[in-house]
């Protein structure tokens, strides 16, 4: 007999009315600088971290604006706070301070530490 | 051949480009009289250093050749090497003192003193004037110009050429926050005639966004795209480096792929942004009106009064307003002409 | 009689409350700080805190160099009753001829001794007990006018008092008034008093019916004492007795670790708020007020600090020089915001996945540092160099390689930055290098503090290039500019490096010294220590900075660090190179030009 295997898709559409927005309100608040990123990807592009290692800056805006809380704890902890990206940004945000601010926060909204 | 003069109303117009003459021109066949003081030993400005100009390529040498036709009329007096050293107002008229110690009165004054380019030496990370082959849009065009030999800058057979997009624009770590408007058409079109130039060599483009906003713009970048294979890559360049060859090893993210990226170049070319210049900073301080947190001359408004300045008397033409095309310029000066002759009418 | 008892049990309190709380600090310490301790406890190291106190304590010779008014008032409220109490103790021992007396008699001898001195040093001493009493009320007068005129007194800005701070305050400027009237008032009655005691008490007996006023007064000063002890835990007055116990710490060699301890909370209890950090903090001119050592140390004590304050700071350490007492005020910072952020360290444990070149065998390692990458010319310049004075080298941070650690460690992540560290270590270890170069002061410092090197001379460029050109490695040529040397943070207050780069300045250039420099040079304003200021803000500093350079019409910057090249290039109202593009450039013997200036660019003639 044929197995026809069904497949369980997990969703790839983002839900947008599913998104949790406390962790981004919060680093929004205290950081407004870092609501004028338009992602141009020179912190990225810059990062000493990124030599090393799999990590892209510019994806933390990204996670952080849809939710995606696990793959951010996971993610931030690449940073090694150097500050190239800072002297990058043409929009002239204050990263080190999202980054940090993210680290702290997410221990408040996403219990499970891996 | 000397034309009728209807009216006794003189205009003095602070600079000699484009705009500078276009002005002058349209004012002097409305009938006034015109002095127009130009700082450089010749007329023209900015364009005497283009080669071609998008986005049909059209050739510099028809506009130039029009604007010194325009000039060789001699129906208004071009005061060369001359700056303005200060402009004070007596009543219903203008007093201007020249740098050659000339006092000339005016009934209203055209400021017409263009941009400057961004001095790419000071986005030090790109390596202008650091490594070789590092050059900016500008030194691209002259190349073009003179018909340059294109070996020096960018060695034998140079493979791959990457062009940077906001250099100096946009940009909070140069102070100017605005954006330059020009550039990306400019890109597009140099990375064509580049690859005209060097049929085998693969041209990228780094860019945050393509402004394609003019007539014929984002034809343009589809024919780049499609007739000369050139690659747009969405990323910004955060440094460059020199290898040892001399070639360059440059880093950007590809933000469309979510991915770092390196690329060994053998050319890089910044397009660089517009600047208020010196000239218009002097202008707007001997004139006594404001300028824009940006540096560029504002104007009474947006959409009514885009020649007129915050000063009665005082008008405003090209791009020491705003970052402009050679077509946007033309287009402003005659505006200002216009504009000129109703308020002198009125007046 | 029982006026005395309120004092007692103040005095009491306080003397327990001091002796269980130190003991509590000192048993906390380190095995090795209490090693220390008994080992220098009897040597001449005891000496030197004595003097230390006599002349810091008591003295204020600091205060009195920043300014002589502060310096007097001061030291006249300290030195002025501690001798009254010394002096004190002495006139009543002589007087009631024992070798002891209870302190209750001693402080309050006027009232207990009703007849007047008749021997010859008795006099004396209480002549010296009034002229001292009138020398801390000086100064407690000074003390009142500075609340309300700080300016004379050197200083722009008061510290804000709570409540705790206001009792203290108020009881301890009510204490030498009252002593002053209840003596007076007692010689008045009993003529016991000397030469100004005496007079005043006669003037006010015959003005009121002072015999109604005498208990009162005694009552008063004894009650405003004994406020002033109860109320000195919750104040900043703990560090009249908190600081001594520094000093002798201090000068066993015990210093503020990365962990907060006993040795920290005394140096917390040791801030006396003069406020005098307050005048050199930059952050004033960006209308941050509230973020100043003084307020971080209050509520460090108190326990309620916030992230928002304590990461607000560019740790440029202008305020350390400055400070009486002597904290170690980024230290202390630091530590703060290593206990902040201990719960969120990284572990880096990608540098293990052995992406990152082999080190080759090499005699000189340059580690460029992570911004100097983004400044080029500093390092085409120093491979130049190195390439002209025929150095052979490893540029180990061409690629894939690790921060040094340091910006963690200024935001307090120290078990990150320790990752961090081992990794380079290594790296750098196996390299048999003799000789490891920087270009990076913030790198510089910690590989000299933190990076255990041993055999490896670690050296700023500008250290390396002063050695080169001595050892007539370097040609010299005096290139004609003005140039003003900006002393970067971490170079200069961060690691004492100060001469080395002027040195080699005067030799290549024409150095314009200035006024504010070296110890007190200003902050470019770009650190990576302070996490929370804006970009603007930022800007706002270095242009206050670079208006003052401005005035001595250089037409060049010099520095030696890479993030303040970048931070005062970004105004473009001044060239700015860093020393090794200077002499690099001027080997070469080539015009420097100055990148605002733009000459006009290649114009073809137009003919016609």
């Amino acid at each position: 007999m044929k197995d026809f295997g069904y497949t369980v898709i997990k969703q790839r559409t983002i839900d947008y009315d599913q998104f949790d927005g406390r962790l981004l309100n919060e680093v929004l608040q205290m950081e407004p600088s870092f609501k004028v990123c338009l992602s141009c990807g020179g912190c990225t592009a810059t990062c000493s971290a990124n030599d090393l290692v799999s990590f892209n800056v510019r994806r933390m805006n990204l996670l952080l604006r849809r939710g995606e809380t696990i793959e951010l704890e996971s993610e931030i902890r690449k940073c090694m706070l150097c500050g190239k990206c800072m002297l990058v940004c043409p929009r002239g945000i204050n990263i080190r301070n999202v980054i940090m601010l993210i680290k702290k926060g997410i221990l408040k909204y996403n219990p499970v530490k891996s | 051949m000397e034309l009728k003069r209807n009216s006794l109303k003189h205009i003095v117009i602070i600079g000699g480009g484009i705009a500078g003459i276009e002005t002058a021109s349209a004012l002097t066949d409305a009938g006034h009289w015109v002095t127009m003081i130009e700082k450089d030993a010749q007329i023209g400005g900015k364009l005497n250093n283009w080669s071609n100009l998008f986005p049909d390529f059209t050739p510099v040498d028809k506009i130039t050749d029009y604007l010194q036709e325009k000039c060789r009329q001699k129906d208004f007096t071009i005061l060369k090497n001359t700056e303005v050293n200060s402009v004070h107002r007596n009543k219903d008229k203008f007093s201007i003192e020249t740098s050659d110690n000339q006092q000339l009165e005016a009934d209203a004054i055209v400021v017409a003193t263009g941009y400057e380019l961004f001095d790419a030496r000071r986005k030090e990370e790109y390596g202008y004037k650091i490594y070789d082959h590092v050059i900016t849009s500008a030194d691209l065009e002259q190349l073009f110009k003179s018909g340059g030999d294109l070996s020096v800058t960018a060695g034998q057979n140079p493979k791959r050429i990457a062009f940077v997009h906001c250099v100096g624009s946009r940009d909070e770590k140069t102070g100017n926050h605005y954006c330059s408007k020009v550039c990306c058409i400019t890109g597009v079109k140099q990375a064509i005639e580049l690859k005209k130039h060097l049929p085998e060599a693969e041209i990228f483009c780094f860019y945050m966004d393509l402004r394609m906003y003019g007539k014929h713009f984002e034809e343009l970048y589809r024919e780049a795209q499609e007739k000369y294979d050139i690659q747009f890559i969405r990323g910004r360049l955060s440094e460059a480096s020199e290898k040892m060859d001399k070639s360059l090893l440059i880093k950007a993210e590809d933000t469309l792929s979510g991915r770092p990226l390196k690329m060994n170049v053998d050319l890089l070319v910044l397009l660089v942004g517009m600047e208020a210049g010196k000239g218009t900073t002097s202008a707007a301080i001997s004139c006594n009106i404001g300028c824009e947190e940006s540096g560029f001359l504002k104007t009474a408004d947006s959409f009514l009064n885009s020649n007129i300045s915050m000063l009665e008397g005082i008008f405003l033409a090209g791009s020491c307003t705003a970052p402009m095309s050679v077509n946007d310029t033309i287009l402003h000066a005659r505006s200002a002409a216009l504009e000129v002759s109703s308020w002198l009418i009125k007046h | 009689m029982s006026f005395i008892w309120p004092f007692t049990i103040g005095l009491s309190f306080i003397s327990c409350f001091l002796v269980i709380i130190v003991g509590i600090w000192i048993s906390s310490l380190s095995h090795i700080d209490k090693s220390r301790i008994w080992h220098n406890l009897l040597t001449h190291k005891s000496l030197q805190a004595f003097h230390e106190i006599f002349m810091e304590s008591l003295l204020h010779r600091k205060i009195f160099k920043k300014n002589p008014v502060l310096g007097y008032m001061h030291m006249s409220l300290a030195f002025g009753w501690f001798l009254l109490i010394v002096v004190g103790h002495i006139d009543a021992c002589n007087h009631l001829h024992s070798l002891s007396v209870p302190a209750y008699k001693a402080i309050f001898f006027r009232y207990f001794v009703t007849e007047p001195s008749t021997t010859l040093s008795g006099k004396i001493l209480a002549a010296s007990m009034d002229l001292l009493l009138i020398f801390v009320l000086s100064g407690v007068m000074l003390a009142y006018y500075k609340r309300v005129n700080s300016r004379m007194f050197g200083m722009k800005k008061t510290t804000q008092l709570k409540i705790g701070d206001r009792i203290a305050l108020s009881s301890l400027w009510l204490i030498f008034p009252f002593r002053f009237l209840a003596e007076s008032v007692s010689a008045g009655i009993h003529h016991n008093g000397s030469i100004i005691s005496q007079p005043t008490g006669n003037l006010l007996a015959s003005l009121l019916p002072i015999h109604l006023f005498e208990m009162p007064l005694w009552w008063a000063y004894s009650g405003s004492l004994a406020l002033f002890f109860m109320a000195m835990p919750v104040s900043r007055y703990m560090h009249i007795p908190v600081e001594v116990v520094l000093i002798f710490l201090r000068n066993y060699g015990i210093r503020v670790k990365k962990r907060i301890s006993g040795f920290s909370r005394i140096q917390v209890y040791s801030c006396s708020r003069c406020g005098i950090c307050l005048d050199s903090c930059q952050m004033n001119h960006v209308a941050i007020k509230d973020t100043q050592s003084v307020y971080v140390l209050k509520h460090i004590r108190n326990r309620n600090i916030t992230d928002e304050k304590l990461f607000n700071c560019l740790l440029c350490g202008r305020c350390q020089p400055d400070c009486p007492v002597g904290l170690e005020l980024n230290d202390l910072r630091i530590t703060q915001r290593i206990e902040s952020t201990k719960e969120y360290n990284s572990s880096y444990e990608y540098l293990k996945n052995g992406k990152v070149a082999v080190s080759p065998q090499t005699e000189v390692i340059y580690f460029a540092g992570c911004m100097t990458h983004l400044t080029p010319a500093i390092i085409k310049s120093m491979i130049e160099i190195f390439t002209m004075a025929g150095v052979k080298y490893w540029l180990m941070d061409e690629e894939k390689t690790a921060c040094c650690g340091r910006p963690l460690m200024q935001v307090g992540q120290f078990e990150a930055a320790k990752k961090l560290i081992e990794h380079n270590r290594e790296r750098i270890l196996a390299t048999g290098a003799k000789m490891l170069v920087v270009s990076c002061p913030i790198c510089y410092k910690v590989f000299n503090e933190d990076y255990a090197l041993p055999g490896i001379k670690v050296q700023h460029h500008s250290e390396y290039l002063l050695e080169l050109m001595v050892e007539n490695r370097l040609a010299i040529h005096k290139l004609p500019l003005r140039v003003v040397y900006h002393d970067p943070c971490e170079l200069g207050r961060g690691s004492s490096i100060y001469h080395q780069p002027r040195l080699l300045l005067d030799e290549y250039t024409e150095l314009v010294p200035m006024k504010n420099e070296k110890e007190g040079a200003y902050c470019c304003g770009g650190s990576l220590a302070n996490i929370k200021i804006q970009m603007n803000e930022r800007n706002q500093i270095r242009d206050n900075v670079l208006d003052e350079y401005l005035s001595y019409q250089p037409d060049m910057l010099a520095t030696a660090c890479p993030l303040c090249k970048k931070t005062f290039a970004k105004s473009n109202k001044l060239p700015v190179h860093d020393i090794a593009e200077i002499i690099s450039m001027a080997i070469r013997q080539k015009e420097i030009t100055a990148p605002e200036v733009s000459e006009d660019k290649e114009v073809l003639k137009m003919e016609f």
